[in-house]
Protein backbone atom coordinates (compact mmCIF):
# COMPACT_ATOMS: atom_id res chain seq x y z
CA UNK A 1 0.00 0.00 0.00
CA UNK A 2 1.35 3.37 -0.97
CA UNK A 3 1.73 5.82 1.88
CA UNK A 4 2.51 8.76 -0.35
CA UNK A 5 0.80 9.73 -3.58
CA UNK A 6 2.48 8.72 -6.83
CA UNK A 7 2.02 10.28 -10.31
CA UNK A 8 -1.07 9.43 -12.38
CA UNK A 9 0.89 6.86 -14.39
CA UNK A 10 0.98 4.72 -11.27
CA UNK A 11 4.70 5.01 -10.56
CA UNK A 12 7.48 7.59 -10.49
CA UNK A 13 9.43 5.60 -13.06
CA UNK A 14 6.59 5.43 -15.60
CA UNK A 15 6.12 9.18 -15.20
CA UNK A 16 9.40 9.39 -17.14
CA UNK A 17 8.77 6.99 -20.02
CA UNK A 18 12.30 7.13 -21.47
CA UNK A 19 13.56 5.36 -18.37
CA UNK A 20 11.71 2.12 -19.03
CA UNK A 21 10.95 -0.35 -16.27
CA UNK A 22 12.99 -3.39 -17.32
CA UNK A 23 16.04 -4.87 -15.62
CA UNK A 24 19.28 -2.94 -16.13
CA UNK A 25 22.87 -3.90 -16.80
CA UNK A 26 25.79 -2.58 -14.76
CA UNK A 27 28.26 -3.24 -17.56
CA UNK A 28 28.82 0.52 -17.48
CA UNK A 29 30.27 0.08 -13.98
CA UNK A 30 32.54 -2.91 -14.54
CA UNK A 31 34.08 -2.22 -17.93
CA UNK A 32 37.50 -0.49 -18.09
CA UNK A 33 36.78 0.43 -21.72
CA UNK A 34 33.50 2.11 -20.81
CA UNK A 35 35.23 4.06 -18.06
CA UNK A 36 37.80 5.41 -20.52
CA UNK A 37 34.91 6.65 -22.64
CA UNK A 38 33.23 8.22 -19.60
CA UNK A 39 36.39 10.17 -18.85
CA UNK A 40 36.22 11.87 -22.23
CA UNK A 41 32.46 11.98 -22.68
CA UNK A 42 31.53 13.04 -19.15
CA UNK A 43 34.39 14.24 -16.97
CA UNK A 44 36.01 16.37 -19.65
CA UNK A 45 32.70 17.76 -20.88
CA UNK A 46 30.46 18.62 -17.94
CA UNK A 47 30.52 21.13 -15.11
CA UNK A 48 32.34 19.65 -12.11
CA UNK A 49 31.90 21.12 -8.63
CA UNK A 50 35.37 21.53 -7.14
CA UNK A 51 34.62 23.51 -4.00
CA UNK A 52 32.98 26.55 -2.46
CA UNK A 53 33.79 30.24 -2.48
CA UNK A 54 34.40 30.22 1.30
CA UNK A 55 37.56 28.19 0.63
CA UNK A 56 39.13 31.19 -1.12
CA UNK A 57 38.03 34.18 0.96
CA UNK A 58 40.76 36.64 -0.05
CA UNK A 59 42.63 37.78 -3.14
CA UNK A 60 45.36 35.18 -3.64
CA UNK A 61 43.56 32.39 -1.74
CA UNK A 62 43.84 29.23 -3.81
CA UNK A 63 43.39 25.49 -3.77
CA UNK A 64 44.25 22.73 -6.21
CA UNK A 65 42.08 19.80 -7.29
CA UNK A 66 43.31 16.55 -8.75
CA UNK A 67 40.78 15.59 -11.41
CA UNK A 68 42.02 12.13 -12.23
CA UNK A 69 38.97 11.22 -14.29
CA UNK A 70 39.44 14.31 -16.43
CA UNK A 71 43.16 13.63 -16.58
CA UNK A 72 44.34 16.87 -15.09
CA UNK A 73 45.02 19.04 -12.06
CA UNK A 74 43.58 22.53 -11.72
CA UNK A 75 44.31 25.61 -9.62
CA UNK A 76 41.36 27.62 -8.31
CA UNK A 77 42.29 31.10 -7.14
CA UNK A 78 40.65 34.38 -6.23
CA UNK A 79 42.10 36.95 -8.58
CA UNK A 80 43.07 40.58 -7.97
CA UNK A 81 39.57 41.65 -9.03
CA UNK A 82 38.15 39.18 -6.44
CA UNK A 83 36.72 36.99 -9.20
CA UNK A 84 37.28 33.22 -9.10
CA UNK A 85 39.78 31.96 -11.70
CA UNK A 86 40.84 28.47 -12.72
CA UNK A 87 44.00 27.36 -14.51
CA UNK A 88 45.61 24.16 -15.61
CA UNK A 89 48.11 23.41 -12.85
CA UNK A 90 51.03 23.36 -15.24
CA UNK A 91 54.07 25.52 -15.86
CA UNK A 92 54.37 26.69 -19.47
CA UNK A 93 58.13 26.14 -19.52
CA UNK A 94 58.58 22.38 -19.40
CA UNK A 95 55.29 21.18 -18.01
CA UNK A 96 56.08 20.84 -14.33
CA UNK A 97 53.09 20.79 -12.01
CA UNK A 98 53.01 24.38 -10.80
CA UNK A 99 51.37 24.25 -7.37
CA UNK A 100 51.98 21.36 -4.98
CA UNK A 101 53.56 20.61 -1.62
CA UNK A 102 55.77 17.68 -0.71
CA UNK A 103 53.71 15.16 -2.69
CA UNK A 104 52.87 16.09 -6.29
CA UNK A 105 49.70 13.96 -6.31
CA UNK A 106 48.19 15.56 -3.21
CA UNK A 107 45.88 18.55 -3.24
CA UNK A 108 46.98 21.70 -1.49
CA UNK A 109 45.68 25.14 -0.56
CA UNK A 110 46.94 28.46 0.73
CA UNK A 111 47.32 32.13 -0.06
CA UNK A 112 49.93 33.70 -2.31
CA UNK A 113 50.74 36.83 -4.30
CA UNK A 114 51.89 34.89 -7.34
CA UNK A 115 52.61 31.32 -8.43
CA UNK A 116 56.27 30.31 -8.68
CA UNK A 117 57.34 27.10 -10.37
CA UNK A 118 59.57 24.95 -8.17
CA UNK A 119 61.61 23.84 -11.17
CA UNK A 120 63.12 26.93 -12.81
CA UNK A 121 61.44 29.73 -10.92
CA UNK A 122 59.06 30.97 -13.60
CA UNK A 123 56.45 33.20 -12.01
CA UNK A 124 52.80 33.81 -12.86
CA UNK A 125 50.46 36.49 -11.57
CA UNK A 126 47.08 35.60 -10.05
CA UNK A 127 45.69 36.68 -13.43
CA UNK A 128 47.67 33.85 -15.00
CA UNK A 129 50.17 36.08 -16.79
CA UNK A 130 53.77 34.94 -17.04
CA UNK A 131 55.62 37.71 -15.18
CA UNK A 132 59.15 36.37 -14.70
CA UNK A 133 61.44 34.05 -16.63
CA UNK A 134 64.73 33.03 -15.08
CA UNK A 135 67.59 34.09 -17.43
CA UNK A 136 65.08 35.34 -19.93
CA UNK A 137 67.82 36.50 -22.33
CA UNK A 138 68.89 32.86 -22.85
CA UNK A 139 65.62 32.12 -24.64
CA UNK A 140 64.94 32.69 -28.30
CA UNK A 141 62.30 35.26 -29.18
CA UNK A 142 60.28 34.40 -26.10
CA UNK A 143 57.33 36.72 -25.63
CA UNK A 144 56.00 36.28 -22.10
CA UNK A 145 52.54 37.30 -23.30
CA UNK A 146 52.37 33.99 -25.19
CA UNK A 147 53.04 31.85 -22.13
CA UNK A 148 50.37 32.61 -19.56
CA UNK A 149 48.72 29.82 -17.60
CA UNK A 150 46.12 27.85 -19.53
CA UNK A 151 42.72 29.10 -18.44
CA UNK A 152 40.04 26.60 -17.42
CA UNK A 153 36.39 27.57 -17.64
CA UNK A 154 35.11 28.30 -14.16
CA UNK A 155 31.81 29.62 -12.85
CA UNK A 156 30.03 29.93 -9.54
CA UNK A 157 26.50 28.82 -8.74
CA UNK A 158 25.14 29.68 -5.28
CA UNK A 159 28.68 29.82 -3.94
CA UNK A 160 29.65 26.45 -5.44
CA UNK A 161 32.67 26.67 -7.74
CA UNK A 162 32.52 24.57 -10.91
CA UNK A 163 35.04 23.98 -13.66
CA UNK A 164 34.44 22.64 -17.14
CA UNK A 165 37.33 21.24 -19.16
CA UNK A 166 35.38 21.30 -22.40
CA UNK A 167 36.90 23.94 -24.61
CA UNK A 168 34.05 23.85 -27.11
CA UNK A 169 30.70 23.45 -25.39
CA UNK A 170 29.41 26.75 -24.12
CA UNK A 171 26.45 25.69 -22.01
CA UNK A 172 26.55 28.22 -19.17
CA UNK A 173 26.66 26.72 -15.68
CA UNK A 174 23.30 28.11 -14.59
CA UNK A 175 21.65 26.65 -17.65
CA UNK A 176 23.38 23.33 -17.01
CA UNK A 177 22.00 23.22 -13.44
CA UNK A 178 18.54 23.35 -14.98
CA UNK A 179 15.19 23.54 -13.26
CA UNK A 180 16.32 21.62 -10.19
CA UNK A 181 19.20 24.02 -9.67
CA UNK A 182 17.00 27.05 -10.24
CA UNK A 183 14.49 25.71 -7.72
CA UNK A 184 16.96 25.88 -4.84
CA UNK A 185 18.63 29.17 -5.70
CA UNK A 186 18.37 31.49 -2.72
CA UNK A 187 19.03 28.82 -0.09
CA UNK A 188 21.40 30.57 2.36
CA UNK A 189 24.39 28.31 1.72
CA UNK A 190 26.72 31.15 2.75
CA UNK A 191 25.51 30.94 6.35
CA UNK A 192 26.70 27.36 6.77
CA UNK A 193 30.42 27.88 7.17
CA UNK A 194 31.24 25.31 9.87
CA UNK A 195 32.71 22.46 7.83
CA UNK A 196 33.45 18.81 8.58
CA UNK A 197 34.80 16.99 5.54
CA UNK A 198 35.48 13.27 5.23
CA UNK A 199 37.27 11.41 2.47
CA UNK A 200 37.47 7.74 1.57
CA UNK A 201 38.98 5.64 -1.15
CA UNK A 202 36.18 3.32 -2.21
CA UNK A 203 36.66 0.12 -4.17
CA UNK A 204 33.74 0.58 -6.51
CA UNK A 205 32.75 2.35 -9.68
CA UNK A 206 31.73 5.95 -8.94
CA UNK A 207 28.15 5.43 -10.12
CA UNK A 208 27.57 2.51 -7.78
CA UNK A 209 28.25 4.69 -4.75
CA UNK A 210 25.94 7.40 -6.07
CA UNK A 211 23.39 4.60 -6.41
CA UNK A 212 23.83 3.81 -2.73
CA UNK A 213 23.05 7.38 -1.70
CA UNK A 214 20.40 8.04 -4.33
CA UNK A 215 17.95 5.56 -2.82
CA UNK A 216 16.79 5.18 0.75
CA UNK A 217 15.31 1.72 0.10
CA UNK A 218 18.44 0.23 1.74
CA UNK A 219 18.35 2.32 4.89
CA UNK A 220 15.92 0.28 7.00
CA UNK A 221 17.97 -2.88 6.36
CA UNK A 222 21.67 -2.02 6.03
CA UNK A 223 21.61 0.44 8.89
CA UNK A 224 19.22 -1.54 11.10
CA UNK A 225 21.80 -1.97 13.84
CA UNK A 226 22.19 1.76 14.24
CA UNK A 227 18.72 2.15 15.69
CA UNK A 228 17.57 0.46 18.87
CA UNK A 229 15.99 -2.96 18.24
CA UNK A 230 12.27 -2.15 18.44
CA UNK A 231 12.70 0.89 16.24
CA UNK A 232 14.65 -1.21 13.69
CA UNK A 233 11.80 -3.70 13.35
CA UNK A 234 9.28 -0.91 13.01
CA UNK A 235 11.36 0.81 10.32
CA UNK A 236 11.92 -2.44 8.39
CA UNK A 237 8.20 -3.25 8.39
CA UNK A 238 7.35 0.19 7.07
CA UNK A 239 10.09 0.14 4.44
CA UNK A 240 10.80 3.29 2.49
CA UNK A 241 8.71 5.46 0.25
CA UNK A 242 9.79 8.91 -0.87
CA UNK A 243 7.54 11.94 -0.84
CA UNK A 244 8.52 12.80 -4.39
CA UNK A 245 11.04 12.33 -7.17
CA UNK A 246 11.90 14.80 -9.91
CA UNK A 247 14.09 14.39 -12.94
CA UNK A 248 15.25 17.25 -15.14
CA UNK A 249 17.74 16.59 -17.92
CA UNK A 250 20.79 14.85 -16.47
CA UNK A 251 19.89 15.74 -12.88
CA UNK A 252 17.45 14.21 -10.40
CA UNK A 253 16.20 14.60 -6.86
CA UNK A 254 14.39 12.67 -4.15
CA UNK A 255 12.36 14.29 -1.40
CA UNK A 256 11.90 12.32 1.79
CA UNK A 257 10.06 12.41 5.07
CA UNK A 258 11.80 13.42 8.20
CA UNK A 259 13.23 10.55 10.18
CA UNK A 260 14.10 11.59 13.67
CA UNK A 261 14.62 15.28 14.13
CA UNK A 262 13.34 15.27 16.81
CA UNK A 263 12.14 11.68 17.17
CA UNK A 264 8.55 11.10 18.13
CA UNK A 265 9.69 8.50 20.65
CA UNK A 266 12.83 9.52 22.54
CA UNK A 267 13.43 5.90 23.55
CA UNK A 268 13.96 5.08 19.89
CA UNK A 269 17.32 6.83 19.72
CA UNK A 270 20.71 6.35 21.32
CA UNK A 271 21.19 7.75 24.83
CA UNK A 272 23.86 10.20 23.65
CA UNK A 273 21.43 11.53 21.02
CA UNK A 274 18.85 12.25 23.71
CA UNK A 275 21.40 14.26 25.69
CA UNK A 276 22.84 16.16 22.73
CA UNK A 277 19.56 16.42 20.79
CA UNK A 278 21.34 15.43 17.59
CA UNK A 279 22.04 12.44 15.39
CA UNK A 280 22.28 11.31 11.78
CA UNK A 281 19.64 13.81 10.74
CA UNK A 282 21.64 16.62 12.31
CA UNK A 283 21.00 18.70 15.41
CA UNK A 284 17.26 18.62 16.14
CA UNK A 285 17.00 22.29 17.03
CA UNK A 286 17.17 24.64 14.09
CA UNK A 287 20.02 27.15 14.53
CA UNK A 288 18.46 29.71 12.20
CA UNK A 289 15.22 30.16 10.32
CA UNK A 290 15.43 29.52 6.59
CA UNK A 291 12.91 30.56 3.97
CA UNK A 292 13.03 27.47 1.80
CA UNK A 293 13.19 28.13 -1.95
CA UNK A 294 10.32 26.72 -4.03
CA UNK A 295 12.31 23.72 -5.27
CA UNK A 296 12.70 22.33 -1.75
CA UNK A 297 10.05 19.93 -0.45
CA UNK A 298 8.23 19.92 -3.80
CA UNK A 299 5.38 17.80 -2.38
CA UNK A 300 4.83 20.48 0.29
CA UNK A 301 4.66 17.68 2.84
CA UNK A 302 4.33 18.54 6.52
CA UNK A 303 6.51 15.53 7.37
CA UNK A 304 9.30 16.60 5.01
CA UNK A 305 12.82 15.92 6.29
CA UNK A 306 15.37 15.98 3.49
CA UNK A 307 15.83 16.69 -0.20
CA UNK A 308 18.65 14.95 -1.96
CA UNK A 309 19.77 16.33 -5.34
CA UNK A 310 21.93 14.40 -7.78
CA UNK A 311 23.65 16.91 -10.07
CA UNK A 312 25.26 14.99 -12.90
CA UNK A 313 27.82 13.73 -12.99
CA UNK A 314 29.20 13.46 -9.47
CA UNK A 315 27.80 16.10 -7.12
CA UNK A 316 25.05 15.45 -4.59
CA UNK A 317 23.51 18.14 -2.42
CA UNK A 318 21.36 17.23 0.58
CA UNK A 319 19.24 19.86 2.32
CA UNK A 320 17.95 18.83 5.75
CA UNK A 321 14.84 20.09 7.53
CA UNK A 322 16.79 21.05 10.71
CA UNK A 323 18.68 23.57 8.57
CA UNK A 324 22.08 22.25 7.61
CA UNK A 325 23.36 20.75 4.41
CA UNK A 326 25.60 17.99 3.18
CA UNK A 327 27.46 17.40 -0.08
CA UNK A 328 28.78 14.22 -1.65
CA UNK A 329 31.37 14.05 -4.41
CA UNK A 330 32.55 10.97 -6.25
CA UNK A 331 35.89 11.32 -8.05
CA UNK A 332 36.72 8.30 -10.20
CA UNK A 333 40.30 7.03 -10.16
CA UNK A 334 39.67 3.91 -12.29
CA UNK A 335 36.70 1.89 -13.50
CA UNK A 336 36.38 0.21 -10.09
CA UNK A 337 37.79 2.78 -7.65
CA UNK A 338 36.95 6.32 -6.69
CA UNK A 339 37.49 8.89 -3.99
CA UNK A 340 34.36 9.74 -2.03
CA UNK A 341 34.05 13.04 -0.21
CA UNK A 342 31.27 13.78 2.27
CA UNK A 343 31.12 17.31 3.64
CA UNK A 344 28.79 18.57 6.37
CA UNK A 345 28.00 22.28 6.56
CA UNK A 346 26.57 23.78 9.76
CA UNK A 347 25.86 27.24 11.08
CA UNK A 348 28.90 28.07 13.29
CA UNK A 349 28.09 26.93 16.84
CA UNK A 350 27.65 29.56 19.54
CA UNK A 351 28.60 27.29 22.41
CA UNK A 352 29.80 23.83 23.45
CA UNK A 353 26.30 22.35 23.40
CA UNK A 354 25.79 23.23 19.74
CA UNK A 355 29.33 22.19 18.84
CA UNK A 356 28.93 18.78 20.47
CA UNK A 357 25.63 18.27 18.66
CA UNK A 358 27.42 18.93 15.37
CA UNK A 359 30.27 16.60 16.31
CA UNK A 360 27.76 13.85 17.03
CA UNK A 361 26.06 14.40 13.66
CA UNK A 362 29.45 14.31 11.90
CA UNK A 363 30.70 11.12 13.52
CA UNK A 364 27.31 9.45 13.05
CA UNK A 365 27.55 10.24 9.36
CA UNK A 366 30.97 8.59 9.36
CA UNK A 367 29.62 5.40 10.95
CA UNK A 368 26.95 5.09 8.24
CA UNK A 369 29.34 5.88 5.41
CA UNK A 370 31.79 3.21 6.60
CA UNK A 371 29.04 0.63 6.28
CA UNK A 372 27.94 1.92 2.89
CA UNK A 373 31.48 2.03 1.46
CA UNK A 374 32.35 -1.51 2.37
CA UNK A 375 29.04 -2.85 1.03
CA UNK A 376 29.86 -1.25 -2.31
CA UNK A 377 33.20 -2.98 -2.58
CA UNK A 378 31.33 -6.26 -2.16
CA UNK A 379 28.89 -5.24 -4.89
CA UNK A 380 31.65 -4.28 -7.30
CA UNK A 381 33.53 -7.56 -6.96
CA UNK A 382 30.42 -9.63 -7.53
CA UNK A 383 29.23 -7.56 -10.50
CA UNK A 384 32.63 -8.09 -12.08
CA UNK A 385 32.09 -11.86 -12.02
CA UNK A 386 29.28 -11.28 -14.57
CA UNK A 387 27.59 -14.36 -13.10
CA UNK A 388 24.43 -12.27 -13.37
CA UNK A 389 24.15 -9.46 -15.89
CA UNK A 390 20.66 -8.00 -15.52
CA UNK A 391 19.16 -6.59 -12.37
CA UNK A 392 15.69 -5.33 -11.44
CA UNK A 393 15.18 -1.86 -10.02
CA UNK A 394 12.08 -0.82 -8.10
CA UNK A 395 10.25 2.47 -8.26
CA UNK A 396 12.15 3.85 -5.25
CA UNK A 397 15.35 3.30 -7.24
CA UNK A 398 14.34 5.56 -10.11
CA UNK A 399 17.35 7.84 -9.68
CA UNK A 400 19.72 4.90 -10.24
CA UNK A 401 17.93 3.99 -13.45
CA UNK A 402 18.22 7.61 -14.51
CA UNK A 403 21.89 8.01 -13.55
CA UNK A 404 23.08 4.96 -15.49
CA UNK A 405 20.96 5.90 -18.49
CA UNK A 406 22.34 9.44 -18.44
CA UNK A 407 25.93 8.24 -18.21
CA UNK A 408 25.36 5.78 -21.07
CA UNK A 409 23.69 8.50 -23.15
CA UNK A 410 26.66 10.85 -22.71
CA UNK A 411 28.98 8.09 -23.87
CA UNK A 412 26.76 7.27 -26.85
CA UNK A 413 26.56 10.91 -27.86
CA UNK A 414 30.33 11.17 -27.61
CA UNK A 415 30.82 8.02 -29.68
CA UNK A 416 28.50 9.36 -32.35
CA UNK A 417 30.83 12.31 -32.61
CA UNK A 418 28.30 14.90 -31.65
CA UNK A 419 30.06 18.06 -30.67
CA UNK A 420 27.25 19.26 -28.42
CA UNK A 421 26.54 17.20 -25.34
CA UNK A 422 22.82 17.05 -25.44
CA UNK A 423 21.78 13.46 -24.96
CA UNK A 424 18.06 12.77 -25.00
CA UNK A 425 16.59 14.89 -22.25
CA UNK A 426 14.55 12.85 -19.85
CA UNK A 427 11.32 14.66 -19.22
CA UNK A 428 8.02 13.89 -17.60
CA UNK A 429 5.19 12.36 -19.59
CA UNK A 430 2.71 15.02 -20.60
CA UNK B 1 50.29 4.46 28.02
CA UNK B 2 48.90 7.32 30.08
CA UNK B 3 51.45 9.28 31.97
CA UNK B 4 50.35 9.22 35.58
CA UNK B 5 52.50 12.11 36.74
CA UNK B 6 49.79 13.66 38.86
CA UNK B 7 49.55 16.65 36.55
CA UNK B 8 45.90 17.29 35.88
CA UNK B 9 44.79 18.57 32.52
CA UNK B 10 41.03 18.92 33.11
CA UNK B 11 39.20 21.49 35.23
CA UNK B 12 39.32 20.59 38.96
CA UNK B 13 35.59 19.90 39.00
CA UNK B 14 36.24 16.98 36.62
CA UNK B 15 39.14 15.48 38.53
CA UNK B 16 37.47 12.07 38.52
CA UNK B 17 37.78 12.02 34.69
CA UNK B 18 41.57 12.47 34.84
CA UNK B 19 42.18 8.71 34.42
CA UNK B 20 40.54 9.11 31.01
CA UNK B 21 42.46 12.23 30.01
CA UNK B 22 44.17 10.30 27.19
CA UNK B 23 40.81 10.60 25.42
CA UNK B 24 41.26 14.37 25.32
CA UNK B 25 42.42 14.61 21.72
CA UNK B 26 42.32 17.56 19.35
CA UNK B 27 41.46 15.84 16.08
CA UNK B 28 38.83 13.41 14.85
CA UNK B 29 41.53 11.15 13.43
CA UNK B 30 43.17 10.82 16.86
CA UNK B 31 39.85 10.25 18.60
CA UNK B 32 38.67 7.57 16.20
CA UNK B 33 42.17 6.02 16.26
CA UNK B 34 42.05 5.86 20.06
CA UNK B 35 38.65 4.19 19.91
CA UNK B 36 39.62 1.41 17.55
CA UNK B 37 42.97 0.89 19.30
CA UNK B 38 41.19 0.42 22.62
CA UNK B 39 39.59 -2.71 24.00
CA UNK B 40 35.83 -2.79 24.42
CA UNK B 41 36.40 -2.75 28.21
CA UNK B 42 38.44 0.45 27.96
CA UNK B 43 35.85 2.18 25.80
CA UNK B 44 33.08 1.06 28.15
CA UNK B 45 34.96 2.38 31.20
CA UNK B 46 35.48 5.76 29.53
CA UNK B 47 31.83 5.93 28.51
CA UNK B 48 30.59 4.92 31.97
CA UNK B 49 32.67 7.65 33.59
CA UNK B 50 32.04 10.47 31.10
CA UNK B 51 28.49 9.94 29.85
CA UNK B 52 26.67 10.67 33.16
CA UNK B 53 28.52 13.97 33.40
CA UNK B 54 27.77 15.26 29.90
CA UNK B 55 25.29 17.93 31.00
CA UNK B 56 27.60 19.08 33.76
CA UNK B 57 30.52 19.34 31.34
CA UNK B 58 28.49 21.32 28.83
CA UNK B 59 27.32 23.71 31.56
CA UNK B 60 30.88 24.13 32.76
CA UNK B 61 32.28 24.92 29.30
CA UNK B 62 29.40 27.15 28.38
CA UNK B 63 30.04 29.50 31.30
CA UNK B 64 32.90 30.79 29.13
CA UNK B 65 32.88 32.63 25.83
CA UNK B 66 33.09 29.80 23.28
CA UNK B 67 35.51 31.83 21.16
CA UNK B 68 37.96 32.18 24.07
CA UNK B 69 37.86 28.99 26.12
CA UNK B 70 40.49 28.42 28.85
CA UNK B 71 42.86 25.56 28.06
CA UNK B 72 41.42 23.14 30.58
CA UNK B 73 37.89 23.75 29.29
CA UNK B 74 39.14 23.12 25.76
CA UNK B 75 40.64 19.82 26.87
CA UNK B 76 37.38 18.86 28.55
CA UNK B 77 35.56 19.66 25.30
CA UNK B 78 38.01 17.45 23.34
CA UNK B 79 37.35 14.64 25.80
CA UNK B 80 33.63 14.97 25.12
CA UNK B 81 34.22 14.93 21.37
CA UNK B 82 35.78 11.52 22.05
CA UNK B 83 32.65 10.48 23.89
CA UNK B 84 30.66 11.08 20.67
CA UNK B 85 32.69 8.51 18.75
CA UNK B 86 32.97 6.18 21.78
CA UNK B 87 29.17 6.12 22.10
CA UNK B 88 28.84 3.89 19.05
CA UNK B 89 30.72 0.84 20.38
CA UNK B 90 28.93 1.11 23.72
CA UNK B 91 25.39 2.08 22.74
CA UNK B 92 25.08 0.25 19.44
CA UNK B 93 27.82 -1.97 18.02
CA UNK B 94 29.18 -3.89 21.05
CA UNK B 95 32.53 -3.74 19.30
CA UNK B 96 34.95 -0.91 18.67
CA UNK B 97 34.89 -1.07 14.87
CA UNK B 98 31.86 -0.39 12.72
CA UNK B 99 30.38 -3.82 11.81
CA UNK B 100 30.86 -4.87 8.19
CA UNK B 101 33.21 -1.97 7.57
CA UNK B 102 36.16 -4.27 6.94
CA UNK B 103 39.31 -2.45 5.91
CA UNK B 104 37.52 0.64 4.68
CA UNK B 105 38.40 3.97 6.24
CA UNK B 106 36.75 7.36 6.11
CA UNK B 107 39.15 10.08 7.09
CA UNK B 108 38.28 13.50 8.40
CA UNK B 109 40.25 15.92 6.22
CA UNK B 110 38.66 19.22 7.25
CA UNK B 111 37.29 19.94 10.72
CA UNK B 112 36.73 23.03 12.83
CA UNK B 113 39.78 24.47 14.61
CA UNK B 114 37.92 23.81 17.85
Amino acid sequence: MAHFKKPAEGSWTEHYPELGTGPISYEDSISPEHYELERKAIFRRTWLNVGRVEQIPRVGSYFTRELDAAGTSVIIVRGPDKEVRAYQNMCRHRGNKLVWNEYPQEETSGTCRQFTCKYHGWRYSLDGDLTFVQQESEFFDLDKADYGLVVVRVDVWEGFIFVNLDTEDATPLREYMGGLGAGIEGYPFEKFTQVHKFRAEVGSNWKLFIDAFAEFYHAPILHAKQAVAEESQEIAKYGFEALAYEIDGPHGMVSSWGGMAPPKDLNAVKPIERVLRSGLFGPWDRPIDVDLPPGVNPARSPVWGIDSFVFFPNFMLLLWAPNWYLTYHYWPTSYNTHIFEGTLYFVPPKNARERLGQELAAVTFKEFALQDGNTLEATQTMLETRAVTEFPLNDQEILLRHLHKTARDYVSAYQQGQSSITPVRVSAAS
Amino acid sequence: MSDEQGSSILPAQFEDLEPFSTWSLATEAERYGKRIASSMEEVQAFYDAAFPRTEEAISYIDQFDFAALPEDATRLLWLYYSLMTASFPVEVWRQTRVPDSGASSFDCVVEPAL
